[in-house]
Protein backbone atom coordinates (compact mmCIF):
# COMPACT_ATOMS: atom_id res chain seq x y z
CA UNK A 1 0.00 0.00 0.00
CA UNK A 2 1.11 3.35 -1.11
CA UNK A 3 -0.78 6.24 0.76
CA UNK A 4 1.82 8.67 -0.17
CA UNK A 5 2.09 9.75 3.51
CA UNK A 6 5.49 11.03 4.15
CA UNK A 7 5.35 8.86 7.77
CA UNK A 8 4.87 6.08 6.25
CA UNK A 9 7.75 6.68 4.03
CA UNK A 10 10.25 7.66 6.98
CA UNK A 11 9.14 3.81 8.65
CA UNK A 12 9.61 1.92 5.90
CA UNK A 13 13.19 3.80 5.25
CA UNK A 14 13.91 2.81 8.67
CA UNK A 15 14.63 5.90 10.18
CA UNK A 16 13.36 7.09 13.66
CA UNK A 17 10.06 8.88 13.24
CA UNK A 18 9.58 11.89 15.57
CA UNK A 19 5.92 13.21 15.65
CA UNK A 20 4.01 16.15 16.98
CA UNK A 21 0.67 17.21 18.77
CA UNK A 22 -1.35 20.47 17.48
CA UNK A 23 -4.86 20.75 19.12
CA UNK A 24 -7.13 23.04 17.06
CA UNK A 25 -8.69 26.15 18.60
CA UNK A 26 -11.89 26.78 20.29
CA UNK A 27 -13.25 29.06 17.26
CA UNK A 28 -12.40 29.30 14.04
CA UNK A 29 -9.63 31.01 14.56
CA UNK A 30 -7.08 30.35 11.71
CA UNK A 31 -4.07 32.45 12.90
CA UNK A 32 -4.21 30.24 16.11
CA UNK A 33 -3.72 27.42 13.83
CA UNK A 34 -0.52 29.06 11.97
CA UNK A 35 0.61 29.85 14.95
CA UNK A 36 0.70 26.27 17.02
CA UNK A 37 1.90 25.07 13.42
CA UNK A 38 5.08 27.05 13.19
CA UNK A 39 7.36 25.78 15.55
CA UNK A 40 6.37 22.36 14.26
CA UNK A 41 7.63 22.64 10.95
CA UNK A 42 10.65 20.85 10.02
CA UNK A 43 10.91 19.88 13.13
CA UNK A 44 8.58 16.69 13.26
CA UNK A 45 7.74 14.30 10.32
CA UNK A 46 3.43 14.68 11.17
CA UNK A 47 1.62 15.90 13.58
CA UNK A 48 -1.20 14.93 15.28
CA UNK A 49 -4.38 16.83 14.91
CA UNK A 50 -6.47 16.04 17.59
CA UNK A 51 -10.38 15.49 17.46
CA UNK A 52 -12.30 17.35 20.18
CA UNK A 53 -10.06 16.04 22.35
CA UNK A 54 -11.31 15.88 26.10
CA UNK A 55 -15.18 16.16 25.08
CA UNK A 56 -14.62 19.75 24.42
CA UNK A 57 -15.57 21.51 21.56
CA UNK A 58 -13.26 22.55 18.33
CA UNK A 59 -12.64 23.01 15.11
CA UNK A 60 -12.87 20.24 13.21
CA UNK A 61 -9.73 17.99 13.30
CA UNK A 62 -10.12 17.49 9.02
CA UNK A 63 -10.30 21.31 8.95
CA UNK A 64 -7.24 21.74 11.33
CA UNK A 65 -5.52 19.13 8.89
CA UNK A 66 -5.80 21.07 6.08
CA UNK A 67 -4.51 24.26 7.58
CA UNK A 68 -1.75 22.19 8.58
CA UNK A 69 -0.73 21.23 5.13
CA UNK A 70 -1.29 24.87 4.13
CA UNK A 71 2.07 25.35 6.73
CA UNK A 72 3.76 22.89 5.34
CA UNK A 73 3.34 19.93 8.30
CA UNK A 74 2.07 16.51 7.33
CA UNK A 75 -1.11 15.78 9.38
CA UNK A 76 -2.22 12.84 11.33
CA UNK A 77 -6.08 13.13 11.42
CA UNK A 78 -7.50 11.86 14.38
CA UNK A 79 -10.74 10.23 14.48
CA UNK A 80 -12.82 9.11 17.66
CA UNK A 81 -15.95 6.95 17.80
CA UNK A 82 -17.85 9.13 20.14
CA UNK A 83 -18.96 11.97 17.75
CA UNK A 84 -19.75 10.18 14.21
CA UNK A 85 -21.63 7.25 13.45
CA UNK A 86 -20.56 5.07 10.40
CA UNK A 87 -21.40 6.65 7.64
CA UNK A 88 -20.40 10.10 9.19
CA UNK A 89 -17.24 8.66 9.78
CA UNK A 90 -16.73 7.24 5.95
CA UNK A 91 -17.43 10.48 4.86
CA UNK A 92 -15.32 12.56 6.50
CA UNK A 93 -12.22 9.71 5.71
CA UNK A 94 -13.37 10.35 1.98
CA UNK A 95 -13.58 13.97 2.05
CA UNK A 96 -10.04 14.25 4.39
CA UNK A 97 -8.29 11.84 2.18
CA UNK A 98 -9.61 13.59 -1.15
CA UNK A 99 -8.65 16.91 0.22
CA UNK A 100 -4.68 15.71 0.48
CA UNK A 101 -4.61 14.13 4.43
CA UNK A 102 -2.65 10.99 4.20
CA UNK A 103 -2.75 9.52 7.76
CA UNK A 104 -5.81 8.64 10.39
CA UNK A 105 -5.15 8.05 14.09
CA UNK A 106 -8.49 5.61 15.44
CA UNK A 107 -9.08 6.40 18.50
CA UNK A 108 -12.74 5.58 20.90
CA UNK A 109 -12.43 9.25 22.80
CA UNK A 110 -12.63 10.22 26.22
CA UNK A 111 -15.95 10.01 27.25
CA UNK A 112 -18.69 13.30 26.77
CA UNK A 113 -19.24 13.76 30.47
CA UNK A 114 -15.64 14.84 30.79
CA UNK A 115 -16.43 17.70 28.62
CA UNK A 116 -18.04 21.31 27.50
CA UNK A 117 -21.30 19.21 26.82
CA UNK A 118 -22.12 16.49 29.05
CA UNK A 119 -25.65 16.15 28.00
CA UNK A 120 -24.71 15.06 24.66
CA UNK A 121 -25.08 11.78 23.06
CA UNK A 122 -22.20 9.48 22.77
CA UNK A 123 -22.58 7.99 19.71
CA UNK A 124 -19.97 4.81 19.82
CA UNK A 125 -21.77 3.17 16.97
CA UNK A 126 -18.54 1.08 16.61
CA UNK A 127 -15.38 1.37 18.70
CA UNK A 128 -11.45 1.96 17.84
CA UNK A 129 -10.98 -1.60 16.71
CA UNK A 130 -13.75 -1.81 14.52
CA UNK A 131 -13.05 1.39 12.63
CA UNK A 132 -9.56 0.56 11.83
CA UNK A 133 -11.26 -2.48 10.44
CA UNK A 134 -13.05 -0.11 8.59
CA UNK A 135 -10.50 2.28 7.29
CA UNK A 136 -8.51 -1.13 5.99
CA UNK A 137 -11.42 -2.47 4.37
CA UNK A 138 -12.34 1.27 2.83
CA UNK A 139 -8.29 1.31 1.50
CA UNK A 140 -7.50 -2.30 0.95
CA UNK A 141 -10.97 -3.64 -0.46
CA UNK A 142 -12.20 -0.38 -1.57
CA UNK A 143 -15.47 -1.09 -0.44
CA UNK A 144 -17.45 0.63 2.37
CA UNK A 145 -18.19 -0.91 5.63
CA UNK A 146 -21.70 -1.87 3.92
CA UNK A 147 -20.30 -3.77 1.16
CA UNK A 148 -20.93 -0.98 -1.50
CA UNK A 149 -17.69 -0.50 -3.94
CA UNK A 150 -15.94 2.60 -3.45
CA UNK A 151 -15.39 5.19 -6.10
CA UNK A 152 -11.34 5.76 -5.35
CA UNK A 153 -10.65 4.25 -2.22
CA UNK A 154 -8.99 6.34 0.33
CA UNK A 155 -5.38 5.15 0.44
CA UNK A 156 -4.66 6.13 4.06
CA UNK A 157 -1.89 5.15 6.44
CA UNK A 158 -3.83 3.51 9.59
CA UNK A 159 -2.72 4.81 12.79
CA UNK A 160 -4.38 3.33 16.38
CA UNK A 161 -3.62 4.36 20.19
CA UNK A 162 -2.22 1.85 22.55
CA UNK A 163 -2.11 2.23 26.33
CA UNK A 164 1.13 -0.11 27.67
CA UNK A 165 0.05 0.09 31.14
CA UNK A 166 -4.12 0.37 31.77
CA UNK A 167 -4.98 -2.00 34.14
CA UNK A 168 -5.72 -5.31 33.08
CA UNK A 169 -2.13 -5.28 32.54
CA UNK A 170 -1.69 -8.77 30.75
CA UNK A 171 -4.38 -7.86 28.93
CA UNK A 172 -2.66 -4.28 27.18
CA UNK A 173 -0.55 -6.60 24.25
CA UNK A 174 -3.13 -8.82 23.09
CA UNK A 175 -5.40 -5.33 22.77
CA UNK A 176 -2.33 -4.06 20.57
CA UNK A 177 -2.28 -7.65 19.13
CA UNK A 178 -6.47 -7.20 17.87
CA UNK A 179 -5.36 -3.73 16.19
CA UNK A 180 -3.06 -4.95 14.57
CA UNK A 181 -5.00 -7.70 13.52
CA UNK A 182 -7.77 -5.25 12.49
CA UNK A 183 -4.89 -2.92 10.13
CA UNK A 184 -3.09 -0.68 11.89
CA UNK A 185 0.06 0.10 10.25
CA UNK A 186 1.72 2.08 13.13
CA UNK A 187 0.74 2.60 17.21
CA UNK A 188 1.58 5.76 19.18
CA UNK A 189 1.14 4.86 22.76
CA UNK A 190 -0.49 6.38 25.52
CA UNK A 191 2.17 8.93 27.23
CA UNK A 192 5.29 6.54 28.87
CA UNK A 193 6.08 7.53 32.50
CA UNK A 194 7.05 4.05 33.62
CA UNK A 195 9.36 2.80 31.85
CA UNK A 196 9.84 -0.42 33.21
CA UNK A 197 6.16 -1.28 32.27
CA UNK A 198 7.06 0.40 28.64
CA UNK A 199 10.36 -1.94 28.43
CA UNK A 200 8.06 -5.03 29.25
CA UNK A 201 5.39 -4.41 26.78
CA UNK A 202 7.49 -4.10 23.64
CA UNK A 203 9.22 -7.01 24.79
CA UNK A 204 6.00 -8.85 24.66
CA UNK A 205 4.79 -7.50 21.49
CA UNK A 206 8.33 -8.66 20.34
CA UNK A 207 7.91 -12.12 21.13
CA UNK A 208 4.30 -11.99 19.32
CA UNK A 209 5.65 -10.93 16.34
CA UNK A 210 3.85 -7.83 16.54
CA UNK A 211 6.61 -5.38 16.46
CA UNK A 212 7.27 -6.80 12.67
CA UNK A 213 3.33 -5.72 11.60
CA UNK A 214 3.53 -2.20 13.01
CA UNK A 215 5.36 0.61 13.81
CA UNK A 216 5.36 1.55 17.74
CA UNK A 217 6.06 4.93 18.27
CA UNK A 218 6.27 5.43 22.07
CA UNK A 219 4.65 8.49 23.61
CA UNK A 220 6.68 10.84 24.90
CA UNK A 221 5.48 13.92 27.28
CA UNK A 222 7.43 17.03 29.19
CA UNK A 223 6.00 17.63 32.02
CA UNK A 224 6.35 21.87 33.11
CA UNK A 225 5.44 21.67 36.67
CA UNK A 226 5.23 19.42 39.41
CA UNK A 227 1.69 20.59 39.45
CA UNK A 228 1.26 18.62 36.20
CA UNK A 229 2.90 15.74 37.41
CA UNK A 230 0.89 15.40 40.02
CA UNK A 231 -2.50 15.84 38.08
CA UNK A 232 -1.62 13.71 35.62
CA UNK A 233 -0.49 11.08 38.20
CA UNK A 234 -4.04 11.13 39.85
CA UNK A 235 -6.77 12.30 37.73
CA UNK A 236 -5.88 11.05 34.48
CA UNK A 237 -7.54 7.64 33.63
CA UNK A 238 -5.00 4.92 32.76
CA UNK A 239 -1.88 7.44 33.41
CA UNK A 240 1.03 5.65 35.38
CA UNK A 241 3.02 8.13 36.62
CA UNK A 242 5.88 6.53 39.06
CA UNK A 243 7.03 8.20 41.99
CA UNK A 244 10.12 8.97 40.45
CA UNK A 245 9.31 11.24 38.25
CA UNK A 246 7.50 13.84 41.01
CA UNK A 247 10.72 13.25 43.40
CA UNK A 248 13.13 14.13 40.71
CA UNK A 249 11.15 16.97 39.28
CA UNK A 250 10.82 18.05 43.34
CA UNK A 251 14.78 17.44 43.71
CA UNK A 252 15.21 20.46 41.28
CA UNK A 253 15.17 24.34 41.82
CA UNK A 254 11.78 25.78 41.20
CA UNK A 255 12.85 27.52 38.02
CA UNK A 256 14.44 24.08 36.80
CA UNK A 257 11.61 22.28 37.00
CA UNK A 258 10.19 22.39 33.28
CA UNK A 259 14.04 22.18 32.22
CA UNK A 260 14.37 18.56 34.22
CA UNK A 261 11.20 17.86 32.79
CA UNK A 262 12.19 17.96 29.57
CA UNK A 263 15.67 16.95 30.31
CA UNK A 264 13.81 13.41 31.43
CA UNK A 265 11.79 13.37 28.22
CA UNK A 266 15.41 13.36 26.05
CA UNK A 267 16.41 10.21 28.39
CA UNK A 268 13.57 8.72 27.43
CA UNK A 269 13.78 9.85 23.81
CA UNK A 270 17.31 8.28 23.61
CA UNK A 271 16.11 4.99 24.83
CA UNK A 272 13.18 4.67 22.74
CA UNK A 273 16.07 5.37 19.99
CA UNK A 274 17.94 2.12 21.23
CA UNK A 275 14.93 0.11 21.87
CA UNK A 276 13.78 -3.14 19.66
CA UNK A 277 10.46 -2.83 18.44
CA UNK A 278 10.29 0.95 18.44
CA UNK A 279 10.06 2.85 15.20
CA UNK A 280 9.75 6.28 16.89
CA UNK A 281 8.73 8.78 18.92
CA UNK A 282 5.25 10.75 19.53
CA UNK A 283 5.95 14.15 21.31
CA UNK A 284 3.00 15.34 23.14
CA UNK A 285 3.69 18.64 24.32
CA UNK A 286 0.15 19.63 25.77
CA UNK A 287 -0.01 23.57 24.86
CA UNK A 288 3.79 23.63 24.56
CA UNK A 289 4.31 23.36 21.33
CA UNK A 290 7.18 26.41 21.20
CA UNK A 291 9.12 23.92 23.00
CA UNK A 292 9.29 21.41 20.37
CA UNK A 293 12.16 22.70 18.43
CA UNK A 294 14.64 22.85 21.53
CA UNK A 295 12.96 19.29 22.79
CA UNK A 296 13.62 18.24 19.19
CA UNK A 297 17.14 19.43 19.16
CA UNK A 298 17.79 18.19 22.60
CA UNK A 299 16.81 15.45 21.87
CA UNK A 300 19.17 14.94 18.85
CA UNK A 301 16.25 13.93 16.05
CA UNK A 302 17.32 16.88 14.39
CA UNK A 303 17.30 17.20 10.83
CA UNK A 304 14.51 15.28 10.32
CA UNK A 305 15.16 13.12 7.20
CA UNK A 306 13.87 13.86 3.92
CA UNK A 307 12.15 11.00 2.04
CA UNK B 1 -37.86 -5.55 35.39
CA UNK B 2 -38.47 -1.82 34.01
CA UNK B 3 -36.96 0.77 36.85
CA UNK B 4 -38.69 4.35 36.74
CA UNK B 5 -38.41 6.80 39.41
CA UNK B 6 -41.29 9.08 39.91
CA UNK B 7 -40.47 12.56 38.54
CA UNK B 8 -39.99 15.96 40.37
CA UNK B 9 -43.26 16.72 42.08
CA UNK B 10 -43.49 20.39 40.29
CA UNK B 11 -43.18 19.08 36.65
CA UNK B 12 -45.98 16.56 37.68
CA UNK B 13 -47.90 19.80 39.35
CA UNK B 14 -47.53 21.68 36.17
CA UNK B 15 -48.61 19.15 33.59
CA UNK B 16 -52.50 18.62 35.10
CA UNK B 17 -52.95 21.96 36.52
CA UNK B 18 -55.75 22.68 33.71
CA UNK B 19 -57.30 19.80 34.66
CA UNK B 20 -59.65 19.36 37.97
CA UNK B 21 -60.71 15.43 37.56
CA UNK B 22 -57.71 13.99 37.18
CA UNK B 23 -57.68 9.57 37.74
CA UNK B 24 -54.06 8.57 38.93
CA UNK B 25 -53.37 5.31 37.06
CA UNK B 26 -50.49 2.59 38.73
CA UNK B 27 -49.41 -0.02 37.70
CA UNK B 28 -48.61 -3.39 39.71
CA UNK B 29 -45.82 -4.59 37.83
CA UNK B 30 -42.19 -3.44 37.59
CA UNK B 31 -42.64 -0.30 38.37
CA UNK B 32 -44.27 -1.16 41.50
CA UNK B 33 -41.62 -3.81 42.70
CA UNK B 34 -38.90 -0.67 42.41
CA UNK B 35 -41.10 1.51 44.22
CA UNK B 36 -42.48 3.96 41.86
CA UNK B 37 -45.89 3.47 40.43
CA UNK B 38 -47.37 0.85 42.08
CA UNK B 39 -51.19 0.89 44.34
CA UNK B 40 -48.95 2.76 47.80
CA UNK B 41 -47.27 5.25 44.86
CA UNK B 42 -50.21 6.62 43.66
CA UNK B 43 -51.52 7.41 47.37
CA UNK B 44 -48.25 9.13 48.11
CA UNK B 45 -48.86 11.60 45.00
CA UNK B 46 -52.37 12.03 45.46
CA UNK B 47 -52.32 13.20 48.54
CA UNK B 48 -49.29 15.65 47.53
CA UNK B 49 -51.22 17.14 44.77
CA UNK B 50 -54.53 17.15 46.69
CA UNK B 51 -52.80 19.16 49.31
CA UNK B 52 -50.60 21.64 46.57
CA UNK B 53 -53.92 22.61 44.62
CA UNK B 54 -55.79 23.12 48.12
CA UNK B 55 -53.32 25.77 48.89
CA UNK B 56 -52.76 26.65 45.50
CA UNK B 57 -57.00 27.78 45.52
CA UNK B 58 -57.57 25.65 43.10
CA UNK B 59 -58.75 22.35 44.17
CA UNK B 60 -58.72 19.26 42.04
CA UNK B 61 -60.81 15.84 42.35
CA UNK B 62 -58.49 13.23 42.39
CA UNK B 63 -59.21 9.02 41.66
CA UNK B 64 -56.66 6.28 42.44
CA UNK B 65 -56.54 2.93 40.80
CA UNK B 66 -54.04 0.87 40.07
CA UNK B 67 -54.23 -2.34 37.36
CA UNK B 68 -52.22 -5.44 37.20
CA UNK B 69 -50.55 -4.32 33.85
CA UNK B 70 -50.72 -1.38 32.10
CA UNK B 71 -48.77 -2.82 29.21
CA UNK B 72 -51.60 -5.26 28.77
CA UNK B 73 -55.07 -4.43 26.94
CA UNK B 74 -57.01 -6.81 28.98
CA UNK B 75 -56.28 -5.29 32.24
CA UNK B 76 -56.87 -2.07 31.08
CA UNK B 77 -60.67 -2.87 30.11
CA UNK B 78 -61.86 -2.64 34.30
CA UNK B 79 -60.83 1.46 33.49
CA UNK B 80 -63.44 2.05 30.74
CA UNK B 81 -66.29 2.31 32.73
CA UNK B 82 -64.29 4.91 34.72
CA UNK B 83 -61.96 7.20 33.24
CA UNK B 84 -64.70 9.57 31.52
CA UNK B 85 -65.09 11.11 34.65
CA UNK B 86 -62.11 12.29 34.54
CA UNK B 87 -60.82 15.12 32.35
CA UNK B 88 -56.89 13.97 32.11
CA UNK B 89 -55.29 10.74 33.15
CA UNK B 90 -52.09 10.65 35.05
CA UNK B 91 -49.94 7.31 34.52
CA UNK B 92 -47.64 6.08 36.78
CA UNK B 93 -46.63 3.36 35.16
CA UNK B 94 -43.17 2.88 32.40
CA UNK B 95 -43.11 4.13 28.94
CA UNK B 96 -45.19 1.61 27.53
CA UNK B 97 -47.88 1.67 29.62
CA UNK B 98 -48.49 5.60 29.14
CA UNK B 99 -48.53 4.48 25.28
CA UNK B 100 -51.18 1.74 26.06
CA UNK B 101 -53.40 4.04 28.25
CA UNK B 102 -53.21 6.97 25.35
CA UNK B 103 -54.45 4.21 22.89
CA UNK B 104 -57.67 3.09 24.54
CA UNK B 105 -58.72 6.65 25.61
CA UNK B 106 -57.43 8.85 23.08
CA UNK B 107 -60.07 11.17 23.86
CA UNK B 108 -58.74 11.83 27.41
CA UNK B 109 -54.99 13.25 27.59
CA UNK B 110 -52.98 10.85 29.62
CA UNK B 111 -49.60 12.47 31.50
CA UNK B 112 -46.45 10.48 32.48
CA UNK B 113 -45.86 10.52 36.35
CA UNK B 114 -42.82 9.00 36.39
CA UNK B 115 -39.44 8.84 34.28
CA UNK B 116 -39.41 5.00 32.55
CA UNK B 117 -34.93 5.13 33.45
CA UNK B 118 -34.14 1.30 32.29
CA UNK B 119 -34.41 -2.26 32.38
CA UNK B 120 -32.77 -3.25 35.40
CA UNK B 121 -32.32 -5.79 38.65
CA UNK B 122 -32.99 -5.01 42.00
CA UNK B 123 -29.77 -5.20 44.23
CA UNK B 124 -31.42 -4.48 47.29
CA UNK B 125 -35.01 -2.90 48.38
CA UNK B 126 -34.94 0.62 46.76
CA UNK B 127 -31.32 0.27 45.18
CA UNK B 128 -31.64 -1.16 41.29
CA UNK B 129 -28.80 -1.16 38.58
CA UNK B 130 -29.10 -1.08 34.77
CA UNK B 131 -27.95 -4.31 33.13
CA UNK B 132 -29.66 -4.42 29.57
CA UNK B 133 -30.10 -1.72 26.77
CA UNK B 134 -32.27 -3.83 24.83
CA UNK B 135 -29.66 -3.60 21.70
CA UNK B 136 -31.42 -6.87 20.35
CA UNK B 137 -28.43 -8.59 19.23
CA UNK B 138 -27.32 -10.21 22.43
CA UNK B 139 -23.17 -10.61 22.93
CA UNK B 140 -23.46 -11.61 27.44
CA UNK B 141 -22.46 -15.23 26.00
CA UNK B 142 -19.12 -13.74 24.71
CA UNK B 143 -18.41 -11.81 27.49
CA UNK B 144 -19.37 -13.89 30.54
CA UNK B 145 -22.75 -12.41 31.34
CA UNK B 146 -21.61 -8.86 31.61
CA UNK B 147 -22.98 -6.63 28.99
CA UNK B 148 -20.56 -4.10 27.25
CA UNK B 149 -23.30 -2.47 25.20
CA UNK B 150 -24.75 -1.40 28.98
CA UNK B 151 -21.98 -1.81 31.37
CA UNK B 152 -19.66 -0.14 29.19
CA UNK B 153 -19.80 3.84 29.28
CA UNK B 154 -18.56 3.93 25.73
CA UNK B 155 -20.50 0.19 24.71
CA UNK B 156 -17.24 -0.97 23.60
CA UNK B 157 -17.40 -4.36 21.88
CA UNK B 158 -13.26 -4.57 21.75
CA UNK B 159 -11.84 -3.53 25.16
CA UNK B 160 -11.04 -2.55 27.85
CA UNK B 161 -10.30 1.37 26.59
CA UNK B 162 -7.06 3.34 27.66
CA UNK B 163 -8.76 5.04 29.86
CA UNK B 164 -9.85 2.09 32.69
CA UNK B 165 -8.33 2.95 35.94
CA UNK B 166 -7.57 0.39 38.45
CA UNK B 167 -10.80 -1.49 37.67
CA UNK B 168 -12.75 1.56 37.05
CA UNK B 169 -14.24 3.23 34.14
CA UNK B 170 -12.66 6.40 33.09
CA UNK B 171 -16.03 8.75 34.04
CA UNK B 172 -16.23 7.83 37.38
CA UNK B 173 -13.87 5.86 40.49
CA UNK B 174 -16.97 4.31 41.56
CA UNK B 175 -18.12 2.90 38.32
CA UNK B 176 -16.69 -0.53 37.85
CA UNK B 177 -14.88 -1.19 34.13
CA UNK B 178 -16.90 -3.56 32.34
CA UNK B 179 -14.23 -4.89 30.62
CA UNK B 180 -11.93 -4.93 33.00
CA UNK B 181 -14.67 -7.19 35.11
CA UNK B 182 -14.99 -9.31 31.46
CA UNK B 183 -11.26 -9.97 31.20
CA UNK B 184 -11.50 -11.23 34.88
CA UNK B 185 -14.62 -13.68 34.61
CA UNK B 186 -13.25 -15.09 31.20
CA UNK B 187 -9.42 -15.56 32.90
CA UNK B 188 -11.47 -17.39 35.92
CA UNK B 189 -13.42 -19.40 33.50
CA UNK B 190 -10.26 -20.10 30.78
CA UNK B 191 -12.18 -18.19 28.10
CA UNK B 192 -10.23 -15.71 27.73
CA UNK B 193 -9.85 -16.62 23.68
CA UNK B 194 -13.33 -15.35 23.60
CA UNK B 195 -11.83 -11.74 23.22
CA UNK B 196 -8.92 -12.18 21.18
CA UNK B 197 -10.71 -12.36 18.21
CA UNK B 198 -12.06 -8.82 16.95
CA UNK B 199 -15.62 -8.60 17.43
CA UNK B 200 -17.33 -6.44 14.38
CA UNK B 201 -19.40 -3.80 13.97
CA UNK B 202 -22.73 -4.27 15.80
CA UNK B 203 -25.94 -4.78 14.03
CA UNK B 204 -27.70 -2.12 15.91
CA UNK B 205 -31.38 -3.55 15.82
CA UNK B 206 -33.04 -1.14 17.52
CA UNK B 207 -33.50 2.16 15.69
CA UNK B 208 -36.65 1.53 14.59
CA UNK B 209 -39.61 0.38 16.28
CA UNK B 210 -39.93 -3.34 16.93
CA UNK B 211 -42.23 -5.75 17.21
CA UNK B 212 -42.16 -9.36 17.78
CA UNK B 213 -44.16 -12.29 17.05
CA UNK B 214 -43.87 -15.42 18.41
CA UNK B 215 -43.28 -18.30 16.28
CA UNK B 216 -46.99 -20.00 16.45
CA UNK B 217 -48.82 -16.93 16.73
CA UNK B 218 -48.90 -15.19 13.31
CA UNK B 219 -51.77 -16.60 12.03
CA UNK B 220 -53.41 -15.03 15.65
CA UNK B 221 -52.16 -11.85 15.02
CA UNK B 222 -53.90 -11.82 11.17
CA UNK B 223 -56.82 -12.67 13.10
CA UNK B 224 -56.73 -9.85 15.47
CA UNK B 225 -56.20 -7.64 11.96
CA UNK B 226 -52.45 -7.03 12.43
CA UNK B 227 -50.68 -7.01 9.07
Amino acid sequence: MKSGSKLQKILEAGHFAFTGELGPPRGANVEHVREKAKPLVGNVDAVNITDNQTAMVRMASWAASLLAIEEGLEPNFQMTCRDRNRLAMQSDILGAYALGIRNILCLSGDHQQFGDHPQSKGVFDIDSTQLIGMVKKMRDEGKFLGGADIDEPPQLFIGAAANPFAEPVEWRVHRLAKKVAAGADFVQTQCIFNMERMREWVRQANDMGLTEKVYILAGVTPMKSIGMAKYMASKVPGMDVPDEIIKRLQGVEKKKVSDEGIKIACEQIEEFKEMKGVAGVHLMAIEWEHKVPEIAERAKVLPRPEV
Amino acid sequence: MIVAERKPFDEIKTMVQGYQKVLTIGCGTCVAVCLAGGEKEVGVLNKELQLARKMAGSPITLGAHTVERQCDMEFLEELDSIVDEYDALLSMACGAGVQFLGERFPNIPVFPAVDTTFIGANRDVGWYEEKCRACGSCVLGMTSGICPVTMCAKGLFNGPCGGTNKGSCEIHADQPCAWYQIHERLALQGRLDNILEICPPNDWRNQTPRTIVQPGYEERKKAMGGK
